[in-house]
């Protein structure tokens, strides 16, 4: 492509071996996937899952859909950071945040195609039998509308590398609509992944159960989405660095440093409405249990401790400590939809009924994360993700900077 | 605790609530003081 921006990457670089550690580890694991895949729509659910009537949803709905589409809430955070609150300086982490989100969301949908019975009727809720009264018809609609939206908000890099210009005007003129119809529609179905339990308080355990799980599953997603911002950029500053400009990389701290503050603010709020959970169902002596152990762990050890260590990362203006409390938060979403829909779920079945995945069921995650990151990696190094693209460097005008920055910060980057 | 009426149940943990609610207010503002107190110094290191 005429556009394609190398900053700093020699000729050399391009002809190197394709047999590269990193080629041959996510090579093996597509190998596996895709004989998995085959097994999986050929044999049905029974010939690659340990899913049953008992339990129909397993780790494909915890890691898959739930750890995703929480882990994907860096999208709607960031553009609402920038675009609805005016925050410009984050402007640089806007299109990484948007393309996690995008792949992340389009993954969940992906993955949902192993999961459910009969993949081909997945737009039936949609188009041909829609169930308006079923919390998981809102999440469906909302998941279908928002991974349109991200896709949407994708486009400008995409136009930008083709080098179409004029769609690529067009859509920039819609930035703002849509990252309104997104931060709406997250709004919605964050929550409602939570709101999906509530129809079974004597499933789940009563340290997890709450009639607040809807507001504990969006607040904690805007934590996650703020800290897969800082986590995703931590590690593309490491293994794409050469495809940063000093647009990017000037922004880049205070990005780090400024969705440090924000999720440091919103974990402990997320920590002390989880305590009035507790309170408001007295559940308090459940904290004495193994469970209440799991639960202890999951509040103090990755809601409570992040929240100290992104506080002192920032007073500190230390970006290591936020980067290792951006670790710990993504592990702590992990581990409480984890708990939410599978260790505490069931809990008092007996542990030869209860659920445990096959081998080839966590294949099949390991898969499709796979399949994200190399299609990260295919996009971020070609088209104008971590760059402005040279032909739409000031297609923007400059914006004053605001007060507080300590240095002027790119507002033409991108869209 | 023993509770025999939902009135009693409600009473206790709404009680307990509105304790925690206060104990939230000033948890949040304490960490925001916290969080907030070296702000005038900008740069990193």
């Amino acid at each position: 492509m005429s556009g394609e921006h190398a900053p700093s990457t020699p000729v050399a670089a391009d002809k190197a071996s394709l047999l590269t550690p990193f080629n041959i580890v996510t090579g093996l694991i597509v190998f596996v996937g895709l004989i998995l895949t085959l097994l999986r729509f050929t044999k049905g659910l029974a010939g690659v899952t340990n899913l049953s009537d008992n339990n129909p949803w397993g780790i494909w709905i915890s890691f898959d859909l739930l750890c995703g589409v929480a882990l994907a809430a860096g999208g709607y955070t960031t553009s609402a950071a920038c675009y609805v609150f005016g925050l410009k300086r984050y402007h640089s982490a806007v299109r990484p945040a948007i393309l996690t989100a995008f792949l992340g969301y389009a993954l969940v949908v992906f993955a949902l195609h192993y999961d459910v019975g009969r993949p081909w009727r997945l737009p039936y809720p949609i188009f041909y039998s829609p169930g308006p009264t079923s919390v998981l018809f809102e999440v469906g609609l909302c998941v279908f509308l928002y991974l349109n939206v991200l896709f949407l908000e994708w486009t400008p890099s995409a136009l930008e590398w083709l080098g179409l210009k004029k769609w690529r005007n067009v859509m920039v003129k819609m930035t703002l609509a849509l990252t309104i119809f997104g931060v709406v529609l997250s709004t919605m179905h964050q929550s409602s992944l939570g709101a999906l339990f509530l129809i079974a308080p004597s499933k789940l355990h009563p340290l997890w159960y709450s009639s607040y799980l809807p507001v504990f599953f969006f607040i904690s997603s805007i934590a996650a989405g703020l800290s897969m911002v800082i986590f995703e950029g931590t590690l593309s500053h490491r293994y794409l660095h050469d495809k940063m400009d000093e647009h990017y990389l000037s922004a880049h701290d205070q990005v780090h440093l400024g969705f440090g503050r924000g999720a440091a603010v919103v974990l402990v709020i997320y920590f002390f409405l989880k305590l009035v959970g507790l309170a408001l169902d007295n559940t308090w002596h459940y904290l004495l249990t193994g469970y209440g152990a799991m639960y202890s762990l999951e509040l103090l050890g990755f809601v409570a401790l992040p929240a100290l260590l992104y506080a002192v990362g920032v007073r500190e203006k230390n970006l290591k400590i936020i980067r290792w409390a951006a670790v710990l938060t993504v592990l702590g979403i992990v581990l409480n939809r984890f708990n939410v829909s599978w260790f505490a779920f069931n809990w008092q079945l007996p542990a030869a009924e209860r659920y445990f995945p096959s081998w080839m069921e966590v294949a099949v995650s390991i898969y499709i994360v796979t399949v994200g990151l190399l299609l990260f990696r295919f996009i971020a190094t070609r088209m104008p993700i971590f760059h402005e693209h040279p032909d739409f460097k000031e297609a923007e005008p400059e914006e004053e900077p605001h007060a507080h920055e300590t240095r002027p910060h790119p507002q033409s980057f991108g869209h | 605790m023993e509770f025999f009426t939902y009135h009693d149940f409600t009473m206790y943990t709404k009680g307990a609530a509105y304790v925690l609610m206060a104990v939230t207010l000033l948890g949040i503002l304490g960490f925001w003081l916290f969080l907030t107190e070296r702000d005038e110094d900008k740069l990193i290191k």
